[in-house]
């Protein structure tokens, strides 16, 4: 008994410590005072600032279409890839998924430098264009290896039956092998997505001349000490993380739910 | 679909994005800049052996293990309760525990600023209660909480699933065969959630290493880490060739220590319990 309430008291001050920092931050976005400490007032001016800061907001743009554009190409590309790589014979498959798991082991700051030195040796202006190819690098491998289950998966009959019956090939990938890894490409392209948008290190070496994106800015304004904008940004972000998980339990739940009553009928 | 050629744009594309920056890498990192134009050496390399840089590694290592022990100590207990068999919101404590690593990096970092600094909620409370206040951030112990803090979720969730998956009845046979509980433990649970533990210890102990990010916003500007001197080296000195080799070593430091980590599980696998 006694061990059970240490256990639980454990378990409360763990939580304690990983969710504390988050919340007080998102407290602090209502303090109407910039120094900190006290609480001096419930405010939404930072909420206001934050919207009204044009650089801040352009960031948000390029995060979000640096990360829809990239998870889109990286799925196209990592998804014919893993197609591919399931019928190329066993020793060039080996090089290829070392080279797939190279950027995933290597460290992100070496993969960014490395990059970085790329485009500057053939002259490509760090900028918009730069960030989005870094991106697609390092999202691509993730695309693949959430595809190649699947696509191990596959039937080859399946292929072959729609062949027979008069599909041309496009239309057998269309309509069979397109369906089937469905669930693998949709989560590879929401990983890379999320990795794209949560990146900060490969973004700081690969872009320049003014784009900048969201952790890019958050970075530059940490450095310089605390900044209620950040609190705000930050409540708001934690806000839409939450509201998003909560709508895909729930749409989960209700998908099983539906299984089971079919199953049941 | 027996086409191999869809893997061909995958191919170009690790060809241009992969292997020529990384070949790039280790031009730079074996050159060195002279009047003369560009000369192979090793002197790079022989520069990062002076003590101060040697000093620098050593410090990354060593804060980089400590957060990663401390991560072990901290999270093992807390995936071996949630691994408890007879927990009723199991699937909530390991959503919460999986949460923060949705919320950007950066952040969860800098929401440390508000609790550590001066004028921050710690001293803040420490004063109303009469005490003076503490030094908390811009030291070691602020860049190791970053680094325990960030990093504690990839030490539980390997070792959670480790030790959910393994078999009752192995823990219920010692216990039948006389073993008391620290001796289920030391002899049964622990050697099977070893897989665990070392996967969680790769995934702790590589970022923490490289890291610039916790070290500069929580060590402040004067505090080095390797991956601080990387930085340095590009964007602030632009010596592009020290920068390299040093990026050589690092990678190095961690492939290695991959491939002990990755060897290791291997082992494990199959009749690794005798």
């Amino acid at each position: 008994m006694v061990s059970r309430i240490l256990k639980r008291a454990y378990m409360f001050s763990l939580y304690l410590f990983l969710y504390a920092p988050i919340i007080v931050l998102a407290f602090y976005s209502f303090n109407n005072s910039r120094t900190r400490g006290a609480w001096t007032g419930f405010t939404f001016k930072w909420y206001l600032a934050l919207f009204q800061d044009r650089q801040i907001m352009t960031s948000l743009y390029y995060s979000l279409s640096i990360g829809v554009i990239a998870a889109f190409v990286a799925t196209i590309i990592g998804t014919l890839a893993a197609l591919g790589i399931n019928h190329l014979k066993p020793i060039p498959r080996t090089v290829i998924m070392n080279l797939t798991y190279l950027p995933v082991l290597n460290p992100d700051i070496v993969t960014g430098i490395s990059l970085m030195l790329l485009f500057i040796f053939v002259r490509l202006k760090l900028g918009f264009l730069t960030l989005l190819l870094s991106h697609i690098t390092f999202n691509i491998p993730y695309v693949i290896l959430s595809v190649l289950p699947r696509v191990k998966q596959l039937d080859q009959n399946m292929y072959e039956a729609a062949l027979d019956l008069g599909a041309t090939p496009g239309l057998a990938f269309w309509k069979v092998i397109l369906p089937e890894i469905m669930p693998g490409v949709v989560t590879g392209w929401l990983l890379a997505f999320t990795l794209s948008l949560d990146d900060f290190v490969i973004s700081f070496f690969n872009t320049g001349s003014g784009v900048s994106n969201l952790s890019i800015i958050i970075y530059s304004m940490a450095r310089r000490g605390i900044n209620p904008k950040i609190n705000a940004l930050s409540t708001l972000l934690l806000v839409s993380i939450l509201a998003l998980l909560v709508t895909v339990n729930l749409m989960m739940s209700r998908q099983r739910h539906l299984k089971i009553r079919e199953e049941s009928e | 679909m027996k086409k191999t050629w869809a893997a061909y744009p995958y191919l170009f594309w690790i060809i241009i994005f992969t292997i020529i920056p990384l070949g790039l890498l280790i031009f730079f990192s074996i050159t060195v800049q002279t009047a003369s134009g560009i000369v192979f050496s090793l002197d790079n390399f022989r520069r990062f052996l002076e003590p101060v840089y040697l000093k620098v590694l050593m410090r990354s290592l060593s804060l980089a293990a400590l957060s990663t022990v401390l991560c072990l100590l901290l999270g093992y207990p807390a995936a071996q309760f949630l691994a408890a068999h007879d927990l009723k919101h199991r699937n909530t404590m390991v959503l919460l525990m999986v949460l923060p690593m949705w919320i950007n990096f950066l952040l969860r970092t800098y929401a440390w600023l508000p609790l550590l600094e001066r004028k921050g909620l710690i001293n803040y409370i420490l004063g109303r209660l009469g005490l003076p206040s503490l030094n908390l951030l811009y030291n070691d112990f602020a860049v190791m909480l970053g680094m325990v803090y960030n990093f504690l979720p990839f030490m539980v969730l390997p070792i959670y699933s480790v030790l959910s998956k393994i078999d009752r009845s192995l823990i219920e046979a010692a216990e039948d065969l006389g073993a008391d509980p620290a001796l289920v433990f030391r002899k049964v649970v622990f050697p099977l959630s070893l897989p665990g533990v070392f996967s969680g210890i790769t995934m702790v102990f590589m970022p923490a290493v490289t890291t610039f990010v916790i070290s500069r916003l929580l060590g402040g500007g004067q505090f080095t880490l390797i991956g601080n001197l990387i930085e340095q080296q590009f964007l602030t000195v632009g010596d592009w060739n020290f920068g390299s080799a040093i990026s050589m070593v690092m990678m190095a430091v961690i492939l290695i220590s991959m491939g002990f980590a990755s060897k290791y599980e291997t082992e494990q696998e199959g009749g690794g319990l005798w």
